[in-house]
């Protein structure tokens, strides 16, 4: 396409005929004030605040709006002179007349030095700009908005102001409203909630997590407006890489490995069903991972300790083991609690003027340097109160000084019963398994405890190694540890994986079952129940076989065979027998 | 030289197993040809003081079959080793204890009180009960007692050889047979003692010719229940059949006539109880792994134990039910 040559503010610049003139300007850095403009929608020239001066050559000049004023050879720009800024003025204080003074318009009047705008206050909001309509129509294409009505009763509307079934609540119209008019009453509120702690994506773009590897965002099709209308595609005209496809699906690849390891991790603790402690219920009962979340600069409040009506709390309590230690839940210590309890009192009094109150069992501060902290919070003024937390309740009206909520718990260190009065609680939850680590045990052949843990070879001596070669563990997922452990057993396993992976010769054990060939008669019941998937079918001689290096000797199919014709070696019928001769005899 | 001599006995049993012998036809004039038959009574009159008045180790080969349930049961087996160089179990009951020893998941009074008392069929107005010994004017009379528990042969005597089957197929008694000829006339080395005759080391799916897949059952059912693919591995499709955990040489007969084998060939060489092998394995491949679902998958099974153990209870390890 040709290109032309024109001047603003006596800069020269060539562009695409026809292009606008506000692209220009913006590509030169000369501010032009805008309203009505979005860079991914049509020009509407509605608000007329981006007016410039045109001129030719020749003499002739003229007052345009420059989102919508396309460039010609010859053209000159002048964006500052007295009949522009007099003609700006003149609109804004036209779209005022009709409007209330909402911060934009304030904004602008201050800019253009509109002390008090000839024609007065409106009180609609609304200034008619456009830009709900042609984002709800150009880019997210869901067409659900359009002006209604003619002349002074124009406006803004679903069809037949009604509930629009088009509208895919995706909230751009209220998001680029320039005046407020449009509100979404969902994200009102949502302005400082706890609820927003939840972990879950709540972008259309997001990372899986902070530290995911790769550390690359994704699009979850479940929040983006693309996947709904085919609309918008805004992040695929910004991204300077082009990395953005629409098209790309997950996809499944088999990759094969010599060894494995688990690192699967943990779930959370639910605290809701343990009622006496009010999750769920009262608004500033947060989880320890909320709580972390809360504190994260980059969260939801930008890292600062509020309550959810954005005040800072006076008091807080941090009860420990909710969900472990306890015989209706988890019995096992989740090891972790007492040390980030600990640096939550830390944040909590480098952050605010809060006192803290943990309530603990026992502090279990037994790693190196763990016991140190622990004293360190005692010095900077942490209180600690030895007795589990037993119940939160409201506060009474003689409490309410000191907090909304009360504690109730017995200090063992005292002996007596006492009633703390707080404004936040945070809940300690226990680490506990997967939910579906029954089915990731079945699916790699290893073992869960009773607590769902994967269970390692052994306990002392086996710690990383499983009941299948080949499956290391690594991490909370065999069961709950801090950091430092989880890096000293990943690292354990990597070890394992290195040593099996170069050895080249694999020593096996001597103990596996086998097939006795002149006695099986083919009939498959075993083909099916090997846990190692070791029985194959040998369709020439009809008969099963057993592959040797992948049998770990558990007898399943021994058992099975009712011909017999599985022999478990160096375990068999005859030995058990004699075994159990020999304590009868 | 005198021929050698030929015994066959019934103790507990039904008679099929002679009857078996008599089916193989043209064959049986080779046998009285070579033997000479001294005591058959199901064929013969020939008394018991008969064969006492034998020698011992005169006759060279006895067919035994039946169970040990009575007093004159035990008596005949014990005088027939006496008087036998081979003893053969022959058939199901007198190898494992077959159909008669399923009166062992009861015990002698309660099927004398169901038999005299009870059962429906029955006119026995005064409430008579057999009696071991009797006074009359004439002295005193016996019948044989009447044991608690069903044995098979070698539970009560030492038995050389086993000949399976409920009864023994007429073509593997004839090898039998002709094998035993065979070594008496050219003086071959006798088999190990315990060696099964006239039957495999391989289980009954060796011979089945039903197309078997992995096996996944979620309901068993009773044959006449339901209609079966008849190329299909009978146990695939929920019906409980012991072929796995029986030994072959019956030519899979039931299989192959759409019926389930029953077990009658008693169990493999390398297994020490057909029905608990039977039901480890059966057990393997029941497709859930709710134990609420198992339970009811295995209550689809129709009369357990004696779907299990109907030919093997005294053989067994179990040998009987407590009462």
């Amino acid at each position: 396409m040709a290109t032309v040559k024109i001047k603003i503010d006596g800069q020269a610049i060539e562009v695409e005929e026809g292009s606008y003139v506000l692209g220009a300007a913006q590509s030169l850095g000369v501010e032009i004030p805008t309203l009505c403009y979005y860079p991914f929608m049509s020009p509407y020239a509605a608000c007329r605040i981006c007016v410039v001066e045109a001129r030719n050559n020749k003499g002739w000049s003229k007052i345009v709006t420059a989102c919508n004023y396309p460039a010609w050879d010859g053209l000159e720009i002048f964006t500052e002179t007295p009949r522009v800024v007099n003609a700006r003025r003149t609109n804004l204080e036209m779209l005022m007349a009709n409007c209330a003074p909402v911060p934009l318009l304030e904004h602008y009047a201050a800019k253009f030095g509109v002390k008090e705008p000839r024609w007065g206050h409106g009180t609609y909001t609304c200034i008619l700009c456009g830009l709900c309509v042609r984002i709800c129509d150009e880019v997210v294409g869901a067409h659900a908005l359009t002006f209604v009505n003619r002349g002074q009763d124009r406006d803004v509307s679903t069809p037949f102001d009604l509930d629009s079934e088009a509208c895919i609540l995706c909230g751009a119209c209220a998001k680029y409203c320039p005046t407020g008019h449009i509100k979404m009453q969902d994200i009102e509120e949502r302005v400082i909630n706890h609820r927003e702690l939840n972990l879950g994506p709540n972008a259309a773009i997001t990372l899986p997590f902070r530290q995911a590897v790769p550390n690359v965002p994704y699009i979850v099709r479940e929040n983006c407006i693309h996947y709904k209308t085919g609309g918008c595609m805004i992040c695929e005209k910004v991204c300077p890489k082009d990395c953005i496809d629409y098209g790309d699906r997950a996809e499944f690849e088999e990759i094969e490995v010599g060894a494995v390891v688990l690192a699967t991790g943990f779930d959370d603790f639910d605290p809701t069903p343990m009622k006496q402690y009010g999750y769920g219920r009262y608004p500033n009962v947060v989880s320890s991972i909320e709580f972390e979340k809360m504190n994260n600069a980059a969260g939801p409040t930008g890292g600062k300790i509020c309550l959810e009506n954005g005040e800072e709390p006076r008091r807080i309590a941090i009860i420990h083991c909710i969900g472990s230690r306890d015989e209706n839940h988890h019995k096992y210590c989740s090891r972790v609690c007492c040390m980030y309890a600990l640096k939550f009192s830390h944040l909590i009094m480098e952050k605010t003027k809060a006192d803290v109150y943990q309530f603990y069992i026992d502090m279990r501060s037994f790693g190196k340097g763990y016991e140190e902290f622990y004293q360190r919070i005692l010095d900077e003024g942490g209180n600690v109160i030895r007795g589990k937390g037993a119940e939160v309740a409201p506060a009474s009206q003689s409490q309410e000084a000191e907090g909304a909520m009360i504690v109730r718990c017995e200090d063992t260190m005292i002996g007596k019963y006492r009633e703390v009065p707080v404004d936040m609680i945070v809940l300690c939850t226990a680490l506990e398994a997967r939910a579906d680590a029954k089915d990731m045990a079945r699916r790699f052949n290893i073992s869960t405890g009773a607590d769902g843990w994967f269970i390692e070879s052994h306990p002392k001596l086996a710690p990383v190694s499983t009941s299948t070669e080949g499956i290391f563990l690594a991490g909370v997922c065999q069961g709950a540890k801090d950091i430092p452990d989880s890096v000293a057993q990943g690292s354990a396993a990597a070890a394992q994986v290195m040593r099996l992976l170069c050895q080249g010769e694999v020593l096996m054990d001597a103990t596996y079952a086998e097939v006795q060939d002149e006695l099986c008669s083919g009939c498959k019941i075993c083909n099916d129940m090997c846990p190692y998937h070791a029985i194959d079918f040998d369709p020439e001689k009809k008969i099963s076989h057993i592959n040797s290096a992948l049998c770990k000797a558990c007898g399943t199919c021994v058992a099975a065979c009712p011909s017999g014709a599985i022999k478990g070696r160096h375990f068999t019928d005859e030995q058990i027998y004699a075994q159990i001769e020999g304590i009868l005899s | 030289m005198s021929k050698p001599k030929l015994a066959i006995y019934w103790a507990s049993s039904c008679g099929g197993c002679d009857i078996s012998i008599l089916d193989i036809e043209e064959k049986i004039l080779a046998v009285v040809d070579f033997f000479d038959l001294v005591f058959w009574p199901c064929a013969m009159d020939i008394k018991y003081d008969d064969v006492r008045a034998m020698e011992d180790k005169s006759i060279t080969l006895t067919l035994f079959n039946g169970a040990i349930r009575t007093s004159e049961n035990y008596e005949l087996a014990e005088l027939l080793r006496q008087k036998s160089v081979v003893l053969v179990a022959f058939g199901s009951c007198a190898g494992e204890g077959c159909i008669p020893a399923l009166a062992n998941f009861f015990n002698k009074d309660s099927i004398l009180d169901y038999v005299y008392h009870k059962s429906p069929s029955l006119a026995n107005g005064g409430g008579v009960e057999p009696q071991p010994e009797v006074q009359v004017p004439e002295g005193t009379i016996t019948i044989p007692k009447f044991w608690n528990t069903v044995r098979s042969l070698d539970q009560v005597v030492e038995v050389d050889y086993y000949i399976p089957g409920c009864p023994p197929q007429s073509d593997q008694i004839v090898n039998a047979v002709m094998a035993v000829i065979d070594i008496l006339q050219n003086n071959k080395p006798l088999p190990p003692k315990g060696t099964v005759l006239g039957a495999t080391d391989k289980s009954c799916c060796d011979e089945c010719p039903r197309e078997r897949n992995i096996k996944k059952i979620k309901a068993f059912t009773r044959p006449f229940a339901k209609v079966t693919d008849p190329n299909l591995c009978l146990m695939e499709q929920g019906i409980v059949c012991l072929g796995p955990a029986t030994r072959s040489g019956c030519g899979a007969k039931c299989v192959k006539a759409g019926m389930p084998c029953r077990g009658c060939y008693g169990l493999p060489s390398n297994i020490n109880d057909q029905g608990a092998k039977m039901v480890s394995a059966l057990a393997s491949v029941i497709d859930s792994t709710d134990p609420e679902e198992i339970e009811q998958i295995i209550n689809t099974i129709p009369d357990p134990l004696g779907t299990f153990y109907r030919f093997s209870m005294a053989g067994s390890l179990l040998r009987r039910v407590q009462v």
